[in-house]
């Protein structure tokens, strides 16, 4: 049959939703699109939404996964407010997600699955797809399961494993509409399958089923295209926060050219840093899973204490196991690595869900004065590198630094431009060998002056034998010291000693030159921040970003930046805690805004609070 | 290990200048001397040795030693030597605990230390008090016993150090006693030669807020019907009594005649050795010293080190070659 003639029509940007029950395949199917968009050279931002639970019952709102995809002819910076496409495998996949559709919308169901007793699941008395309830949107009804299961029926696979490539057909189909290029698809398919050539064969036939699908049936009379996006030339590839902090952490090690000792306790959604470096090592890379968080910390210290480069990943709820840890090292002066992948808390919160709600802990969540250095990247991609950053610092400050990622960022994706090794900061910081008086002894806190680190004496060295400890020290000598002249020295010595870490300006963003209104930020808000900025731009208003990495110390130009504006606005994932602390640090009559909903601010959400600002003030 | 043969250290190396501040007549104080003389024997470099503590009176110790020590936190010494012994197999670990460290707060990583079989010498000083912190009960007071926080009784069942060790899958596990130099030193040199961990149970006398918790096994003239020394190959008797294994019985009974049965640390069910350790309670009544049990299993540090140094040895390049290639595995794309 020769096809019908489809239009093609132009696209600059669209945002596609895969909804499903946890059990179809939904993060895989996402995944396996981006990469085909990747390969296209659109830019990409990408957000799973996992389920709380791990099996929640088949066909219930609770189980329901979804990945989304914003894709685009040119550099975005969010995985988009609200989808363009919601592709529905079940009738909860669509209850679950149809709040966030804008009317217009296109919705591609899965009619199989709309069956009494599963629209009975989810609470519809009648089918949605019956009542008009959907129609100010697109719908698209396609029996998914039945197709794919009719072109695998000379395929010899079992209908069970007939049904679950009915995610393929649906890649298929989508991958048509959006002209996606698949070589990379069926790839992954032989990959995957390599073990079982008849799952191999059924898959790529249901992902030609389905792209022919679009191509032959009236139903989809429009086809899309999505230029490239023009994107700094060199070499990409798709990655997710923890994987991309988890390489960061490697090449810290590599280039410090000190073993890598991560301790770690499973939890979300910090695990995966912990796998990831799992498989790495061949790098000299040791992954402890202690007995709990506390172990997993000291652990990770006494490698330190060793000579290695000590890491602990974690979220909230252990980084409030750690204190007293991390406390110990800032008494030691030892370089410590410590991953918070901030969730929606207090307590056990939201573990899946997103929050920025750790600053305070990550500033002051400590007895006693014990300041640190925090970090916070910025992007999924941005995570490599604050983890080198991180562990910059630890080594050359001899500090426990916190770098503060979060849910968001961790489990979102973008194109990545590959680093080259040799560009990558030289980390390597010296042992003690020798005595560092003139009289040949040792003190192990006599500081370097420029650094105003003590020396890392590693337990091996002849001649430097030395005890630490939590106890109060003398200065230079490091010997128990309870002389009140003494204390004060050495609390306001570690304070200073961080306050002196040379950080990076922060630069300002303001093309106009001209706005009377900052908006400043930390961490991954930084996406949705600066797609707000930009609109408002587009529309003609000006408006001025700045974004923190570092958030203890900050940096040196911030107070003189702040006060270039008549107003400041800070957006956080919390109830106010970076605006606390430039409030109480600069006295800015900072104004915040927040939000803590366990989900990242929308652009639009952005855009219409700043909007406000800078019309009304 | 050449170098060490042209050691002459002495007892006196080992000594710190820090001035050692326990209470006079510490028990604490004879460990130390039994371990600055015992040290030489190791023939072990002073750098390549490290004590790591946690928090109390015994955790004290590392300050008075001239190696390398950390005092830490605690309850977290077992965990903080992990890291230190796994990253570092060169290096000779000792933690020094007590039993309020060791057994209350760091209960968790100290049986985690004992199941992972870490390259650790772990010395448990229980005086049966928390010392430091002036006189409470700790988890090895016998129970209702009356003390600053427990003054009419304290309601809680004692741990069995030894028991509790054994159950965690320690294979090795001795107990001694601070007065008795010569056995101290021969538990602290058979804990030395075992690779993996080796836990020690020190009877140690706090003067101040527990005297003579020990005086039983101590005193000249009850010791003998009291202490039993544990030797390998040898029948185990107490005065003039025999340890006995009774026939259809799961425990080990001491008694008048029958057959002594005869010590083997080396039993590779752990039944025996927990049998003796249940030979004695808060009573002390019938108490062993010496070598429980001594077997061999892989260790923690062994094992992850030998995965790293398998991959390291099939790691083909540079390290910064093969960081390239990681950063650029998976599906890549490239924008001219
Ligand atoms: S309080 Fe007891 S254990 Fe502590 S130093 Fe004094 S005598 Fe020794």
């Amino acid at each position: 049959m020769a096809a019908p003639a489809k239009r093609v029509e132009q696209l600059d940007r669209v945002v596609i939703r895969f909804a499903g029950d946890s059990g179809d395949g939904m993060q895989l199917t996402g995944d396996r699109f981006t990469s085909e968009t990747a390969q296209l050279g659109n830019d990409i931002s990408t957000l799973p939404n996992f389920p709380a639970e791990i099996r929640a019952p088949a066909g219930t709102l609770p189980g329901v996964s979804s990945f989304q995809v914003h894709f685009a002819d040119y550099d975005i910076l969010t995985p988009g407010d609200a989808p363009n496409v919601l592709v529905a495998m079940n009738p909860a996949a669509l209850k679950a997600n149809l709040a966030d559709l804008p009317a217009g919308a296109d919705i591609i169901v899965n009619t199989d699955e709309f069956t009494r007793r599963n629209l009975t699941k989810v609470g519809y008395t009648v089918s949605p797809l019956e009542d008009g309830s959907l129609d100010e949107f697109a719908v698209h009804p396609v029996a998914l399961t039945s197709l794919t299961l009719g072109a695998l029926a000379e395929s010899g696979v079992s209908k069970k494993d007939g049904e679950r490539a009915k995610n393929m057909f649906a890649l298929g189909l989508l991958s048509w509409m959006y002209s996606r290029p698949y070589e990379s698809t069926l790839r992954f398919l032989e990959r995957k399958f390599a073990k079982r050539p008849d799952l191999v064969a059924a898959n790529k036939e249901a992902f030609r089923a389905g792209w022919n699908y679009g191509e032959t049936t009236e139903a989809f009379s429009v086809r899309y295209e999505i230029k490239p996006a023009k994107m700094l030339p060199g070499t990409y590839r798709n990655i997710t926060g923890n994987q991309a902090l988890a390489l960061g952490l490697v090449a810290a090690a590599v280039r410090s050219k000190l073993p890598l000792f991560l301790g770690a306790y499973p939890i979300t959604p910090a695990s995966d840093i912990l796998h990831e470096l799992s498989k790495h090592k061949r790098f000299g890379v040791t992954t402890m899973q202690a007995e709990d968080e506390i172990a997993a910390i000291g652990a990770a210290l006494g490698a330190a204490y060793g000579g290695a480069l000590g890491v602990t990943t974690t979220s909230g709820p252990g980084v409030a196991l750690k204190g007293e840890t991390i406390s110990l090292a800032i008494a030691l002066e030892l370089p410590l690595v410590v991953v918070d992948v901030q969730r929606a808390g207090p307590s056990t919160g939201m573990p899946t869900k997103t929050e920025q709600a750790d600053l305070n802990m990550a500033l002051f969540g400590r007895h006693g004065e014990a300041p640190l250095a925090v970090i916070a990247p910025k992007s999924p991609s941005d995570c490599f590198h604050a983890a080198l950053e991180a562990a910059r610092i630890a080594l050359t400050y001899r500090t426990p630094v916190i770098l503060l990622s979060d849910n968001y960022v961790a489990n979102g994706s973008e194109p990545w431009l590959l680093p080259s090794v040799d560009e990558l900061p030289d980390l390597r910081v010296p042992f003690a060998t020798e005595a560092n008086t003139e009289d040949g002894r040792f003190l192990p806190y006599l500081r370097d002056p420029e650094t105003m680190a003590r020396p890392w004496a590693v337990p091996g060295t002849p001649g430097l034998e030395h005890r630490i400890g939590g106890l109060e020290k003398a200065d230079k000598t490091g010997d128990i010291s309870y002389d009140p002249a003494n204390h004060e020295f050495m609390v306001r010595t570690r304070q200073a000693r961080i306050d002196a870490i040379p950080v990076p300006d922060v630069d300002v963003e303001d093309p106009s030159e001209a706005a009377s209104v900052l908006v400043l930020g930390w961490g991954s808000t930084y996406g949705p921040i600066g797609a707000a900025c930009r609109s408002l731009r587009q529309r003609g208003l000006t408006i001025a970003q700045a974004h923190l990495r570092h958030l203890s110390p900050l940096p040196a130009n911030l107070g003189e930046v702040l006060a270039g504006y008549d107003k400041v606005v800070i957006p956080e994932m919390n109830l106010g805690q970076l605006a606390a602390v430039i409030r109480s640090r600069y006295l800015v009559d900072a104004v915040p805004f927040n939000q803590v909903s366990g989900l990242p601010f929308t652009a639009a959400t952005l855009e219409s609070m700043l909007e406000d600002v800078v019309k009304n003030g | 290990m050449a170098e060490t043969v042209a050691l002459q250290l002495t007892a006196k190396d080992f000594k710190s200048d820090q001035e050692v501040r326990w209470c006079p007549g510490c028990g604490d104080y004879s460990i130390l001397a039994a371990m600055q003389r015992f040290m030489p024997e190791l023939g072990i470099p002073r750098e390549k040795i490290v004590f790591v503590s946690g928090i109390g009176c015994s955790s004290r110790f590392p300050y008075y030693m001239n190696t390398y020590g950390m005092h830490s936190i605690h309850g977290r010494a077992p965990a903080i030597a992990t890291g230190l012994s796994t990253s570092r197999p060169d290096l000779n670990v000792w933690v020094v605990t007590g039993d309020g460290d060791a057994l209350s707060i760091g209960g968790n990583h100290l049986i985690h230390a004992l199941r992972r079989n870490v390259n650790l010498k772990i010395l448990l000083f229980n005086n049966r008090i928390y010392g430091l912190t002036k006189g409470q009960y700790s988890p090895t007071s016998e129970l209702g016993k009356i003390t600053k926080s427990t003054p009419t009784g304290s309601a809680d069942t004692p741990f069995n150090p030894l028991s509790l060790a054994l159950g965690a899958e320690a294979t090795f596990v001795a107990r001694t006693i601070d007065s008795d130099a010569k056995h101290l030193q021969s538990v602290l040199r058979a804990a030395a030669e075992h690779r993996g961990s080796a836990f020690v149970e020190i009877y140690q006398n706090c003067n101040i807020f527990n005297d003579g918790a020990f005086d039983l096994i101590k005193d000249p003239s009850t010791r003998e019907a009291h202490l039993i020394r544990l030797e390998q190959g040898q029948p185990i008797t107490v005065g003039n009594l025999n340890v006995v294994h009774p026939e259809g019985s799961f425990g080990l009974k001491v008694q008048e005649g029958g057959t002594p049965i005869v010590h083997d640390a080396t039993v590779d069910d752990p039944a025996y050795a927990f049998a003796l350790s249940r030979l004695s309670g808060s009573d002390l009544n019938t108490t062993p010293i010496g070598v429980f049990r001594n077997v061999q299993r892989p260790s923690y540090d062994e094992i992850v080190r030998k995965q790293v140094l398998d991959a390291q040895a099939q790691a083909t390049g540079a390290p910064e070659e093969m960081l390239g290639d990681l950063l650029n595995s998976g599906d890549t794309w490239t924008i001219l």
